[in-house]
């Protein structure tokens, strides 16, 4: 299963708009406007995007605290998620998830979780729905190479194949948890393998390809969809910034300037793509709309998130409940404070 | 909901007699056979909820889980947003531990967290096996460590009508609830509505004696000692007036203090151990909100600030017994 035509520009398009949405992202903080932490995808796009392609629009998805790529790669309207980052009331989440938490529901995500690990279960739980009620929905659960090391991998890896559950396991591996590597991390540091101990496929796939990641995803997701249980994925990929934007880290450094400079020189998988596009005949005019049509968007975006005005205080306990009891939890009533 | 009064004398043929653990049981099969979304799952469940339960809904609505707490808790919550209503039995209220980054991180917050996009309506059966030296890692009773978590609603019944009623409203609830049944509780019988849709709403508290003297909060397993010694003071002309909070979270702090407004006198008896349990929550809120009502200081009784221990002549005197509550009522006369 390859790329079709549509999708091999559409897949050019969402990996181009996480990268011009962090970049601009990494901007507005820096100018003060994005509060809390920013944990940027860049460097990861082909992943994200590549498994994403693989999806239908009512497939459901999980992914983690790195989380503007996961939205963006199912398809999400951009202005929201800026706004989110802003912690403005036009935000996806109404600015109370922010930069880790980019649940876009319209698109299928179910959660994004800060917790490390801690959407894997709800990715297996979610798979677990469509497989009692009888539909051919599919879950990608989206996690990092340090979230292979939580217990909650292990068990729903075990109880996903147990069942046979419609999900995909797609591991994003930068090789790093914050500044801890794979072999300083994992007795078995190819994560693929994990799987044969779980009865289920493991693939390892050159996450900087997007061609590739699609078409083990595709592949994965023919297998769920047919009853024929999860698969894990593993995408080797390469996170071009911190682990956080801003995140200064003093000691030792734990990973050299070559690397990552060789990183951004040769594997970046936007440019590599785009390579492979051109060799596709695909021409310069074409894909110079498409970054056109990006540059737009986030401009686009910024504006939205900048003229939201910023959640009134008194609305602080809206959202907690969908069933709320009598005179409690309501903006109306007011806040209990003493 | 019943009246005091119609619960005492039922209407025949529209109650029936049964255990509390009948009527929770009732209330799960009941809830299942109305809403096809309702599934259970937990660890050896199909076993100890008898045949009955696999027969009547078939593997695809009652599913045994490995032993795997923190994960099928997440399953469940993973399925409850993606569209069923799960049922998630940990068995043992001790086991919420390991289900509780679970239960906390993500049930109570994710709801907030994505400003409304989604709904977890899921019930966590939590059950407290407080007596029969179990020992200390099958009987904790952790339902405070809950109370302070946003975004969860606690229920604790004791009666067989008010678990089967407040179970229904858990599993018809929009939002996470988690339930602390009782063991010590499973066996009392009571008169229970055959109305299948006999409910009793989260959040209201109920009199389960009437009297003029005292106020006496109960909670949960609590409330046999209670009773008894209610029964006892009564002989010698104390009247009792007993409060069943029946929903921890939140607490119903109108019944309180109207009671309070009565008797000017205030106990508070639970199984939980002293420090920031349910006691010390509705004493902030009585002095905060109706210390003038107060005629002496409020009185809590609770198992101490250590683990429940395994020998019988240890564990005897470990909770509140009936002579050291009609001595905390005698106190404040
Ligand atoms: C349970 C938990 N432990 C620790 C952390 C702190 N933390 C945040 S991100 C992170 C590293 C995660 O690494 P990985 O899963 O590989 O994802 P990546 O950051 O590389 O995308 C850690 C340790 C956390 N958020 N949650």
């Amino acid at each position: 299963m390859q790329l079709n035509g549509d999708q091999r520009l559409e897949a050019y398009r969402r990996m181009l708009r996480i990268r011009r949405f962090e970049e601009e992202g990494m901007r507005q903080f820096k100018g003060g406007k994005i509060p809390g932490p920013f944990h940027a995808s860049m460097g990861q796009e082909a992943a994200i995007v590549g498994a994403c392609l693989a999806l239908r629009d009512d497939d459901a998805m999980t992914g983690t605290h790195r989380s503007h790529g996961h939205p963006i790669g199912k398809g999400a309207h951009l202005d929201a998620l800026m706004a989110e980052v802003m912690g403005k009331e036009g935000g996806i989440c109404k600015g109370r998830g922010g930069s880790m938490h980019l649940a876009d529901n319209s698109v299928g995500i179910i959660s994004e979780s800060a917790i490390v690990g801690g959407g894997i279960p709800l990715a297996t739980g979610c798979a677990f729905s469509a497989r009692v009620r009888g539909v051919d929905q599919v879950t990608l659960c989206f996690f990092g190479d340090g979230a292979v090391n939580q217990g909650t991998f292990h068990e729903s890896l075990n109880m996903a194949s147990l069942w046979k559950l419609p999900v995909i396991y797609l591991c994003e591996n930068n090789g790093y948890a914050i500044t801890t590597s794979l072999a300083q991390s994992h007795g078995q540091p190819d994560i693929a393998l994990r799987a044969a101990g779980y009865g289920m496929p493991g693939v390892t796939v050159d996450g900087q390809d997007v061609c590739a990641v699609y078409e083990a995803a595709a592949q994965a997701v023919r297998r769920a969809r047919a009853g024929e249980g999860p698969t894990l994925i593993v995408a080797n990929t390469y996170r071009f910034d911190e682990h956080s934007f801003g995140l200064v880290i003093s000691g030792e450094p734990y990973r050299s300037v070559e690397e990552v400079e060789a990183h951004k020189r040769d594997r970046d998988p936007i440019l590599l793509y785009r390579t492979v596009l051109l060799e596709e005949g695909i021409n310069e005019e074409s894909l110079g709309a498409v970054e056109d049509e990006v540059a737009e968007a986030v401009k686009q975006a910024v504006k939205f998130a900048l003229a939201s005005p910023m959640p009134r205080p008194e609305t602080l306990p809206d959202y907690m409940f969908n069933s709320p009891l009598a005179g409690q939890y309501s903006s109306a009533a007011g806040l209990e404070r003493n | 909901m019943l009246t005091d009064a119609q619960k005492l004398a039922p209407t025949p043929g529209t109650h029936i007699q049964m255990t509390y653990l009948e009527a929770l049981m009732q209330a799960q099969m009941e809830e299942m056979d109305r809403d096809e979304r309702v599934v259970l799952m937990g660890e050896d469940i199909s076993v100890y909820g008898g045949d009955k339960l696999i027969e009547r809904f078939g593997r695809n609505r009652i599913w045994d889980t490995p032993i795997s707490e923190g994960s099928f808790t997440g399953m469940g919550i993973g399925a409850a947003i993606n569209g069923l209503r799960p049922i998630v039995d940990l068995e043992f209220a001790s086991f919420a531990y390991l289900a509780s980054d679970q239960i906390i991180n993500q049930a109570s917050k994710l709801r907030y967290m994505t400003g409304g996009q989604i709904d977890i309506p899921i019930v966590f059966r939590c059950c407290m096996f407080s007596t029969g030296s179990m020992a200390a890692q099958h009987a904790d009773r952790p339902y405070p460590l809950f109370m302070n978590v946003p975004g969860l609603k606690i229920i604790s019944p004791t009666s067989a009508a008010d678990i089967k009623g407040l179970m229904k409203s858990a599993i018809r609830d929009g939002d996470p609830v988690l339930v602390f049944e009782e063991k010590r509780l499973w066996p009392l019988k009571g008169d229970v509505p055959t109305d299948p849709d006999h409910v009793i709403p989260i959040g209201k508290a109920d009199v389960k004696r009437e009297g003029k003297d005292v106020t006496l909060i109960a909670i949960a397993g609590a409330i046999r000692p209670t009773m008894e010694a209610v029964d006892a003071l009564a002989k010698e002309g104390i009247s009792v007036e007993v409060i069943d909070p029946r929903t921890l979270k939140p607490l119903d702090h109108e019944a309180f203090k109207t009671s309070v407004a009565k008797t000017g006198r205030l106990v508070i008896v639970e199984n939980g151990h002293r420090v920031c349990n349910v006691g010390s929550e509705i004493v902030a809120v009585m002095a905060e909100e109706a210390f003038d009502l107060l005629k002496r200081p409020i009185l809590r009784l609770s198992a101490p600030d250590i683990h429940v221990p395994f020998s019988p002549s240890l564990e005897k005197d470990f909770y509140p017994t009936k002579d050291h509550i009609v001595a905390a009522v005698r106190r404040l006369l």
